[in-house]
């Protein structure tokens, strides 16, 4: 809310909040919030996000250093590495015989 | 929980002057599961939907917090005291979930609040009544919180991905909320004639406001059909109360209290409770405004904002301040 002694609270910069589990998984999206500085967005993150010890790290972006492909880039993005169009690169694709065992 | 006021406002036609070609496209895309993301295209109705749905569930989340809030300070025990600071926390944690899942849609966070503070938004009604003794603290993480599990687990899988994954942070701190509030009430059930007697007028007055939860009965629905089809909405509300309905009579039971239903039945046929009828009169005043406590509670709300003024500011202080000191490293 805006009043004249304070800024609106969304103007204060957007961060994407990621946190890197105990069991050894890479650093996942959980959400956002808004902070008025980079270590504090932290602290909020850690308020807003870990109250269950959820996290063995936490890094916060500010949402706008963040370069996203665009919706309608999907088609070229994807389509080309898609099992449909590649099949070769996934291990099914290559037959076995059985008396060779698991591989 | 929290969305049922959803159902009190007539939505946009989800064909007006939409591109049909578009509107065809989304529309296959959620038939097949796919998760719609902020950047996707999407109906206008569709996000005006969302956006209103989410600020609404948010909303409940941060105004939820002053019944509960109420008895903090006279828990019966350190313990309890504890575990009912943690719940409520969890609940703002919710409220901020949920705000950040609504402005990925483009609307702000100073409107949402805003709509809040001015008493446009809605929030979910069952917070407009009182807490009057230490039993509803208990009576509401069973049966408010349970009811709130029954209806978000199906938003586990809404068509909107950022709500959807916002409801499955908060589905799995719910159950926490609703064991605590049930081990309360197994507390004073197993106690005193007297505690017993204080659970029991706990679950008299929040027995009815809990079932009135889901919103009106699927006949009175303004818009399921259309929250169906895009896959916001899983189940009806009456689906949904049945659900509870059934979940919740046996607990009650276990716990040696009566439900305040004379008519309540068990169906042998269906395998269901059926419940008396349901007094839709009480549940539209206090989603009109007139029920306990809808006006205390936006006044709290207002002051507690406004008295929070100062915090604001001195986070800004203190991060000009640092900046300033980075600057002045630097140089
Ligand atoms: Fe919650
Ligand atoms: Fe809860």
């Amino acid at each position: 809310m805006t009043d004249q002694n304070n800024k609106p609270e969304s103007l204060w910069p957007l961060y994407e909040v990621f946190l890197r589990p105990r069991n050894g998984l890479s650093h996942k999206h959980v959400g956002s919030l808004h902070a008025a500085d980079d270590e504090m967005a932290l602290q909020n993150a850690r308020d807003v996000y870990t109250r269950r010890g959820e996290a063995m790290s936490i890094w916060v972006v500010p949402s706008k250093a963040i370069i996203a492909s665009a919706p309608d880039e999907r088609d070229s993005l994807i389509e080309p590495s898609t099992e449909e169009r590649k099949p070769y690169r996934h291990p099914t694709f290559y037959d076995i015989p059985d008396e060779v065992g698991h591989m | 929980m929290y969305t049922q006021a959803l159902s009190t406002e007539r939505p946009a036609p989800a064909s007006a002057v939409e591109d049909p070609a578009l509107l065809a496209r989304f529309q296959a895309r959620i038939d097949a599961e796919e998760r719609i993301e902020p950047m996707d295209w999407m109906p206008k109705a569709y996000r005006q939907t969302l956006i209103r749905q989410i600020s609404q569930h948010a909303h409940s989340e941060i105004i939820g917090m002053q019944p509960e809030g109420n008895w903090l300070t006279r828990a019966p025990s350190l313990k309890r005291k504890l575990q009912l600071l943690a719940k409520i926390q969890d609940e703002g944690g919710h409220g901020l979930y949920l705000y950040s899942a609504a402005e990925t849609l483009g609307v702000s966070r100073e409107e949402l609040v805003g709509q809040l503070l001015s008493g446009k938004a809605k929030y979910s009604s069952i917070f407009n009544y009182p807490t009057l003794s230490w039993a509803d603290i208990g009576a509401i993480g069973w049966l408010v919180d349970g009811a709130a599990i029954m209806n978000q687990i199906p938003l586990c899988r809404c068509s909107y991905g950022p709500y959807a994954r916002a409801m499955i942070l908060i589905c799995k701190e719910e159950s926490f909320h609703q064991r605590q509030g049930y081990e309360i009430m197994m507390t004073l059930a197993k106690g005193t004639p007297k505690q017993k007697a204080m659970a029991q007028d706990a679950l008299n007055r929040w027995w009815w406001p809990s079932v009135m939860m889901f919103g009106p009965s699927d006949k009175d629905s303004v818009h399921s059909d259309q929250a169906m089809r895009w896959k916001i909405k899983r189940f009806t509300n009456d689906a949904l109360r049945q659900k509870f309905v059934d979940a919740t009579v046996p607990q009650a039971h276990y716990l040696g209290l009566t439900i305040p239903d004379p008519d309540l039945t068990y169906d042998e046929a269906s395998k269901h409770w059926i419940t008396g009828p349901i007094d839709w009169d009480e549940f539209w005043r206090v989603v009109k405004g007139e029920g306990p406590c809808n006006k205390q509670r936006l006044e709290t709300r207002r002051k507690v904002h406004d008295d929070g003024a100062w915090v604001r500011e001195a986070a800004e202080a203190f991060a000009a301040k640092r900046r300033k000191a980075k600057r002045a490293a630097a140089a």
